[in-house]
């Protein structure tokens, strides 16, 4: 067993994989949390059109499976209707690389939304009523009162999705990009014998990475929190 | 709007309404314009020639890719959910079993495959089908996906049976330890059915996940929604469409469950039985995002 792990981690480069999960991951979330950040504000905001479209995203994102929105993204966008992301000559992994991220910002932007707008709701109206009666407008009261208090509240849901991200990351692999669970199809396909070996390898790996992110998500939110 | 958004601006007087108006008309231009540019370039591509949708009018197209993938969706995504209930009550059961070691155990299956991702599970399950029980065939992919998405699921369940369990109040558990049952034919007899019942809008919730995560299957070669379109759109010239009509399929019947889950909801709760729910909202779990973490925190994703 030791000989076939030593084995497998001379021949593949499971670091490299799960590298790549991490630069998905990290490039992913900023991308869905500017983007979900900007729908939790039109779904409070004072015109309707804007709380309309905020709905529509998130009701129509997070009833698609991400597998097809990174398809739409990758075979869609940038095979079938030759759209790049940055230069025009990089080369195709780079580009399946960026439309994966795109793809995972998309999706995951509609559960930023939700986890953000979770965090409105634990900020007391006395705050948004007192930022009012100072004379403060909704701009300043979002930004400088509510808002604030809103990602603190909202650290506990907010990792769940980070953490819901990086296992996520993995669909890409549907495209090609070489991360962790398209380097373990290759592994198991070649060294079938391993399977149990490679299996837990990757888990572990998966392991490696959630569980501190959930324990520091979940001592982040509890030090945080604003204390009410 | 509700009242907890409301409080975020004071009802407009004439100047801020002129002012909402302009935004509103500004805004909708600007949600327009990206509409606009975004079908002009589909259309530039020629994605909306009668030649790309023609297909969809075509019964066969129905009878011979969509409906059957429709149909092989729906078969993973029922036997996954069905034995994800079974296995996730079980496992609930195991963690809160007066045991240690059937606890410990219990507790250690649900944090590990709540931490692996649903598409590694499912690569798992196949290879070990094919490789280890020399499975082929059909059947194999199918195995596959439902082996890989009942592992999952059935801890997310555990979690949400544990949680509504923890839930209810500690009485229910004295007075069925008072009238002289086991602990174990408390939990079975008086705690259980009351968390079932209050964790059944998350579980509706959850078939959303499961139906989302079903297309994962593609890459196992699970002829499903979404490769049964890439096999009609790789025949037919018409990726796009082919997306865009499967998409449309996914959004209407997730919306349905979610909507079946929110009426679950408030029946429940014009009962007015025990506390109220706390609702984890399992659907931004899956990789469909579920989450790590504690799932005591409502919208774990």
């Amino acid at each position: 067993m030791l000989q076939g792990l030593s084995e497998l981690l001379a021949e593949y480069d499971v670091l490299a994989a799960f590298w790549m999960t991490i630069k998905l991951t990290v490039a992913a979330a900023i991308g869905a949390l500017v983007l979900g950040t900007i729908v939790a504000i039109m779904r409070v905001s004072p015109v309707a059109v804007f709380r309309a479209a905020g709905t529509a995203y998130v009701t129509l994102v997070r009833n698609t499976p991400l597998t097809l929105i990174v398809f739409f993204c990758a075979f869609g966008f940038y095979i079938t209707l030759q759209y790049r992301i940055g230069a025009q000559n990089s080369p195709i992994d780079i580009q399946n690389f960026r439309w994966g991220v795109l793809g995972l910002a998309i999706y995951h932007a509609a559960f930023v939304a939700e986890a953000l707008r979770s965090g409105i709701n634990t900020v007391p109206q006395g705050q948004a009523e007192a930022a009012r009666a100072i004379g403060l407008d909704f701009t300043a009261t979002l930004s400088k009162v509510v808002l604030p208090q809103a990602f603190r509240g909202a650290i506990a849901p907010l990792g769940n999705v980070l953490i819901a991200l990086t296992k996520n990351t993995t669909v890409v692999a549907t495209i090609g990009v070489a991360e962790a669970s398209y380097l373990m199809k290759g592994m198991i396909e070649f060294r079938p014998d391993l399977i149990y070996i490679i299996f837990g390898i990757m888990a572990a790996g998966f392991v490696i990475l959630t569980l501190p992110l959930g324990i520091l998500f979940t001592s982040l939110s509890r030090r945080l929190a604003v204390k009410r | 709007m509700t009242a907890e958004t409301s409080v975020l601006f004071d009802a407009p007087g004439p100047k801020a309404r002129t002012r909402h108006l302009i935004i509103a008309v500004v805004g909708s231009l600007g949600i327009l314009a990206l509409l606009f540019l975004l079908v002009r370039a589909l259309a530039a591509k020629g994605q909306f020639t009668a030649e790309k949708w023609s297909p969809f009018i075509d019964p066969v197209t129905w009878t011979s890719y969509l409906l059957p993938g429709l149909q092989a969706t729906l078969v993973a995504a029922f036997f996954s959910i069905i034995l994800a209930i079974i296995c996730g009550i079980l496992l609930g059961m195991g963690r809160l079993s007066q045991l240690k070691p059937v606890r410990v155990a219990c507790g250690a299956f649900v944090e590990f495959f709540r931490s692996v991702p649903v598409l590694m599970m499912m690569l798992f399950a196949y290879y070990l089908f094919l490789f280890g029980f020399q499975i082929s065939g059909e059947a194999l992919p199918l195995l596959g996906v439902v082996a890989g998405l009942t592992f999952y699921n059935s801890s997310v369940i555990a979690e949400l049976i544990r949680a509504g369990v923890g839930s209810l109040p500690n009485g229910q558990r004295e007075a069925g330890l008072a009238i002289g049952l086991t602990p174990f034919a408390t939990l079975r007899l008086v705690l259980l059915p009351q968390a079932i019942t209050l964790m059944l809008p998350s579980i509706v919730s959850q078939l959303v996940v499961v139906l989302k995560d079903s297309a994962l299957g593609f890459l196992i070669l699970y002829p499903e929604l979404v490769r049964s379109g890439q096999t009609l759109a790789s025949l037919k010239g018409n990726l796009i469409p082919t997306f865009i009509v499967i998409a449309a399929i996914f959004i209407i019947i997730n919306y349905l469950l979610s909507r079946l889950a929110q009426y679950v909801e408030r029946r429940l709760q014009a009962r007015k039985r025990g506390p109220k729910q706390p609702h984890l909202d399992t659907t931004m779990i899956s990789p469909s995002l579920a989450p790590g973490g504690a799932l005591a925190v409502p919208g774990q994703t």
